[in-house]
């Protein structure tokens, strides 16, 4: 592999990993939301995310050997070489605590998206133009029920600003970059994220406002992914979604 | 006092005349008491089966082991959900709501499908599931498209394209572990074994044993008997099990040359209603979790209508 082709292998399996742990833990969900109307629409932006993931990973195999599968890259990777951000391997918490995840994480999908879509290599392009009109959705769904839940309650009050409290630490983690950000950024075929910190950041202050709740002050953050340095909680998630390929390997399923 | 009654045999009359017709009863039509109670009965027990069914499906979601198979599974599983809401506002129409119809279903004073107080306990049942439960649930279905009640009716048109769908994907995870390794194969065979019989049972007991069934006929609730609709899967089934392999369990299943059907040992009643009765696998276990997870989200709900009250003062 040379290395544009390492970096965009590596490149991918991070926007990959990112939306299949997402959406894996969003299908935790299933059969628990607060209304059915709700269970469906977690499950809904679940099975968008691990759509996402599915095309990121099946072009990640374009780089590597011939009879590598999205779903090798999905199942038979362990938990130092996922390089998600630790954000969306954290555990849903209740109903409030899920929708600031997905919200912190889909305003940042939303911004990156939308720089990808003019990346100069065209499958990226392509996966991150047709990925945003999903992404706009998930935004609108989880900003709509943080602005609900903050004018709600003042139990959802409590609750909502508890979970923005709460998962700010882990929020700086999707802003980090390496070696391979640098090369694919002189390539055009990415930006610097630091660029869309600010945009990221406007959008959570503009939609924590309506919502009547603070802007967390914790300056704590607890970064890693990219390295595979992750929270205890990713090894679980992996145990469990991993279970039935790790058990029987080389079965056709 | 007499002008009344007359009256009542006068609209019932009709409303039968219309029945034999075939014209549709709809929610604003006269209708006897009795008939719309039936059809809460059991238009609320079909939706509450659509939810209850998520859970033993939902039990897999996370252990599936491709991202095509997870994809399937959760498409799946929404669509009893979206089956699930419609059913609930078909039954709206006849003067309930979904949240006494909830209610009745956590008291237990509402009935769902008892297949679904089985546990899945491999992946194969998630095969199996779709296969049998929802290739029994079409067979039934389609059957209800038939009925008199046009919401009822409409509702089942609508829903049955979706089982369709969902009868295939579970054949084809039973088709791909049966072409698969030892284990893969000892696992669909083990489900099988499992799901055959519950299968059997969910079109209900024979139709000299079914309490609703002659009054159901005669209003076109229903318009084939248990027996018929059972035998009807059977025929269907057997042939797709051998056809990859399976082997029924039941060494009594002979084909008749004669009537073309195939025939299976006398069904075990006395498990039927003992699940019926509350004391399945689950049933316990289905309740409880619907019950935890709608208390949890009662704040959820709470909030979301303060919010929209304070919306409306708003505007
Ligand atoms: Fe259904
Ligand atoms: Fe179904």
């Amino acid at each position: 592999m040379n290395s544009t082709n390492n970096a965009l292998y590596n490149y991918c399996l991070r926007l990959a990993d990112n939306n299949l742990i997402l959406g894996q833990r969003l299908a935790e969900w299933c059969s628990q939301g607060p209304t059915l109307e709700e269970d469906l629409a977690l499950t809904n932006i679940s099975l968008d995310l691990i759509g996402q993931a599915e095309s990121f990973y099946e072009f990640a195999t374009t780089f590597t050997e011939a009879n590598c599968t999205a779903d090798d890259l999905a199942f038979l990777r362990s938990e130092r070489e996922f390089v998600n951000n630790v954000l969306v391997e954290q555990p849903n918490g209740d109903f409030a605590y899920t929708i600031m995840k997905q919200f912190l994480f889909s305003t940042f999908a939303k911004h990156l998206y939308t720089a990808l879509a003019n990346s100069s290599n065209q499958t990226i392009c392509g996966l991150a133009t047709k990925g945003l009109k999903e992404v706009n959705y998930h935004y609108m769904h989880s900003s709509q029920w943080l602005i609900r839940l903050g004018n709600g309650t003042d139990k959802s009050k409590e609750k909502i600003q508890f979970a923005a409290n709460d998962l700010w630490c882990f929020t700086k983690d999707m802003f980090e970059m390496n070696s391979v950000d640098t090369l694919l950024i002189e390539q055009n075929i990415t930006i610097n994220l630091s660029t869309i910190y600010t945009p990221w950041k406007n959008d959570i202050e503009q939609v924590f406002k309506i919502a009547t709740i603070d802007l967390p002050t914790d300056t704590n953050k607890i970064i890693g992914g990219i390295k595979g340095i992750h929270t205890e909680h990713l090894g679980h998630i992996l145990c469990e979604m991993q279970y039935l390929q790790r058990a029987h390997p080389g079965a056709k399923w | 006092m007499q002008k009344n009654e007359s009256s009542i045999s006068f609209l019932e009359k009709q409303f039968q005349e219309k029945i034999n017709n075939d014209i549709k009863i709809e929610p604003k039509d006269w209708m006897p008491e009795a008939y719309r109670n039936n059809l809460i009965r059991q238009m609320s027990q079909h939706a509450h089966s659509e939810i209850i069914g998520m859970q033993p499906e939902g039990n897999w979601v996370l252990r599936a082991p491709t991202l095509r198979a997870k994809k399937i599974l959760l498409a799946k599983i929404q669509d009893e959900a979206g089956h699930g809401l419609y059913l609930y506002s078909a039954t709206e129409t006849l003067g309930i709501d979904r949240k006494e119809m909830i209610e009745q279903l956590q008291q237990g004073k509402a009935k769902y499908s008892s297949i679904f107080n089985y546990p899945t306990l491999n992946w194969a049942d998630i095969g199996a599931v779709g296969w049998l439960v929802d290739g029994a649930a079409i067979v039934n279905q389609t059957m209800l498209a038939r009925g008199s009640y046009g919401p009822y009716s409409r509702a089942m048109l609508r829903i049955c394209k979706e089982e369709g769908f969902h009868q295939r994907q579970g054949y084809e995870i039973m088709a791909k572990m049966m072409a698969g390794n030892a284990s893969q194969k000892e696992m669909a065979q083990d489900s099988l074994n499992r799901w055959w019989e519950p299968s059997l049972m969910m079109f209900g007991p024979h139709d000299s044993e079914s309490t609703h069934s002659e009054q159901s006929m005669k209003w076109k609730i229903k318009v084939e008997s248990n027996d018929n609709l059972r035998q009807r899967f059977i025929n269907k089934t057997v042939d797709q099990a051998h056809h990859i392999g399976l082997t029924i369990p039941d060494k009594n299943l002979t084909y008749n040359k004669e009537t073309r059907n195939w025939e299976i040992s006398p069904i075990n009643w006395e498990e039927f209603w003992n699940v019926v009765k509350g004391n399945g696998p689950c049933n316990r276990q289905r309740i409880a979790h619907h019950t935890k997870y709608h208390n949890e989200g009662q704040w959820v709900r709470e909030a979301a209508l303060v919010f929209a009250k304070k919306e409306m003062e708003i505007q």
